[in-house]
């Protein structure tokens, strides 16, 4: 097939999961930073926080499966100055907190990071009750709230110990499988800040996430039909880098969104409305269209909700004709 | 043989723990500031004609004794960390009635200001929040039942930070409803939360009627205590003597690995006669006539804002 034999201009050594980014993040700033704290809901090693817990143990408080309460325990360490990191699954870091969050964290101006794991579909066979693709969504709209989605190992590790030095609530999503970690160990992380990764002339593919690598390999496959993209990393959906969009869109003058969320609510969502406001746009959406996911092996799961390679070059070729 | 008999723990009270140091100049002064605060709650609502008189007259004496004797606090320097400060939780906070008047009559932002409750542009939200930046409130409340878990998260900074202060908190007895309070209630007692206090304003009315009636509470003396918690209990919420003396009772039971709990019996609407007695003052204002007669009851003391 042709795309096997696509030499992409990103390159990796191995693939690691973005959860243990966070974990090594975590354990990181919290030797950086005294009033770095951390709590989880029964699910240390899944989200890789047990180093941290065994490093810290004064500083880690395992709250049993109680995540409204996890979130409001989280919220009152902020009053005197400690930093709170709340670690779950993404579907219990906030469609089952909602209101703790809007109420304690949000409205409240809490500096409390919510970091979520096993979000979207790659979260496999545990199934839809598991697989949150809303997340993003429910967390931007809370006022004040920066939502970040990051999209391998060393992006996650770094944007981990960005969001201690940030003062405000953030959320903070990465998930399950291995990825290619191919950006650099060294990042300068940046909030709100999007990352060119590739440049273009024809179109313009954002992407976040677990996306971000498929929109990679994407490129480099549309390159040998003739098609020349430009590929964005947004790793902060909120604030969005409005400026860095609309400089890429006025070059292209189409954009592809990709992600692992509803079409409903997230990035693209945010880019949509962005480019309603400043310059209408063709735009092609790569996302989950209003269904919920099931049981299956991540790359099934991929494949089958239409979040693939194959997906994202179908996207751009449908795009450049908009036009 | 009597003396076998007799409670040894509240004689252990009356013989050892310090004097209350209040003298009776004292205690009339705070009943004269309740009287006041009663006022500033129905003139409050009467206002707006909106807000919830009948939960917050009920809770004028603990506030009171929260705020003007119990607590370590500074409220002319509000600071959010609160560090070096004792801190207080109001979980319930549709009785923000009360928290603002006794917030302001304690010198946290200007007594006028209750005049501004519940109206555009206020920092006198309907339900208290930080986000206008009230000096006093230290986190949102309204959606209830989330006010315990924000307490022990700074109660455990407070022992994260050596910082010796005290943690209060108070809820309704309806929101005891919300299953995170007894998420909260099984963190406290597995954690050994021992520098907080909450209290319970137990006084068995909520919106839809008694709560007996609606969802019973059931043993709840029992359910803390089965919870791990030192469960004590105020059966004159209303009594301002005995509310500051069970308060300092709780305060003889921190540090020993167990919250502490305080069953506060109170009447709803109390102080104004026909408040009292039932549910249907929880969340309605008086109309003119009605608020005449209520301040008819309530002597000015302090002075009206």
């Amino acid at each position: 097939m042709l795309i096997e034999t696509m030499t992409t201009k990103f390159t990796f050594t191995e693939k690691k999961d973005t959860r243990s980014g966070f974990g090594a993040g975590l354990l990181e700033i919290g030797k950086q930073n005294a009033n770095v704290v951390a709590l989880c809901a029964d699910l240390t090693e899944s989200l890789k926080m047990d180093a941290f817990a065994k490093e810290f143990p004064d500083r880690f408080f395992q709250v049993g499966v109680a995540e409204a309460n996890m979130i409001g325990i989280a919220a009152g360490l902020t009053i005197g100055g400690k930093i709170p990191f709340t670690g779950t699954f993404a579907n219990f870091s906030t469609g089952r907190v909602y209101d703790q969050i809007r109420q304690s964290v949000a409205y409240s101006g809490k500096n409390v990071k919510i970091c979520a794991s096993h979000a979207g579909l790659t979260l496999g066979e545990d199934g839809a009750t598991h697989q949150i693709l809303e997340d993003i969504g429910l967390m931007k709209m809370l006022p004040g709230m920066t939502v970040i989605n990051t999209c391998d190992f060393n992006q996650t590790k770094a944007a981990t110990i960005a969001i201690a030095k940030h003062n405000g609530p953030v959320y903070l999503r990465f998930g399950r499988p291995s990825v290619p970690n191919f950006t650099p160990a060294d990042q300068k992380f940046e909030i709100g800040k999007a990352i060119k990764l590739i440049e273009g002339t024809d179109v313009t593919i954002i992407a976040t996430g677990h996306l971000v690598w498929k929109a990679i390999e994407a490129e480099a496959m549309l390159a040998q039909l003739g098609i020349s993209v430009e590929v964005i990393n947004i790793h902060t959906i909120k604030p969005l880098d409005e400026a860095a969009i609309l400089k890429s869109i006025a070059k292209t003058k189409c954009v592809v969104t990709a992600e692992e969320h509803q079409m409903n609510g997230g990035l693209g969502d945010s880019v949509a409305q962005l480019l309603a406001r400043h310059s209408p746009t063709p735009q092609e959406f790569v996302a989950v269209n209003d269904s919920f996911g099931e049981s299956g092996t991540p790359d099934e799961l991929m494949k089958k909700y239409g979040l693939d390679v194959s997906d994202i070059v179908s996207a751009v070729n449908k795009v450049v004709k908009r036009k | 043989m009597y003396i076998f008999n007799i409670n040894l723990n509240a004689l252990f009270q009356i013989l050892f723990l310090p004097k209350i140091p209040l003298n009776m100049a004292d205690i009339a002064q705070l009943k004269k500031l309740c009287t006041q605060v009663r006022r500033d709650i129905v003139r409050m609502v009467h206002a707006v004609n909106s807000g919830h008189p009948g939960g917050s007259l009920g809770c004028v004496e603990y506030f009171v004794a929260l705020y003007s004797h119990i607590m370590k606090h500074k409220p002319e320097a509000f600071a959010m960390d609160g560090k070096g400060e004792d801190l207080f939780f109001l979980s319930n906070g549709h009785i923000s009635p009360v928290f603002y008047s006794v917030l302001a009559r304690s010198g946290y932002f200007p007594v006028d200001e209750l005049k501004t409750f519940r109206k555009l542009n206020t920092r006198l939200q309907g339900h208290p929040t930080t986000h206008e930046h009230l000096p006093g409130v230290r986190v949102a409340s309204g959606s209830l039942g989330q006010g315990m878990s924000v307490a022990i998260g700074a109660a455990l900074t407070k022992k994260l930070n050596g910082d010796k202060n005290i943690v209060y908190s108070l809820h309704g007895d309806g929101e005891l409803q919300e299953g995170q309070i007894w998420e909260a209630a099984m963190f406290a007692a597995a954690n050994k939360v021992d520098n907080y206090i909450a209290a319970v304003d137990y006084n068995g009315r909520q919106i839809d009627g008694d709560v007996d009636n609606i969802l019973s509470l059931g043993n709840l003396k029992a359910k803390f205590e089965a919870f791990g918690w030192q469960t004590l209990e105020v059966a004159e919420g209303n009594d301002l003597e005995k509310v500051i003396a069970g308060i300092k009772n709780a305060q003889s039971y921190l540090g020993k690995g167990k919250p502490v709990m305080i069953l506060l019996r109170t009447e709803m609407g109390f102080g104004v006669d026909y408040m009292m007695g039932t549910h249907k003052w929880h969340g309605k204002a008086p109309n003119d006539e009605q608020l005449k007669t209520a301040l008819a009851q309530l002597e000015e003391t302090i002075g009206d804002y």
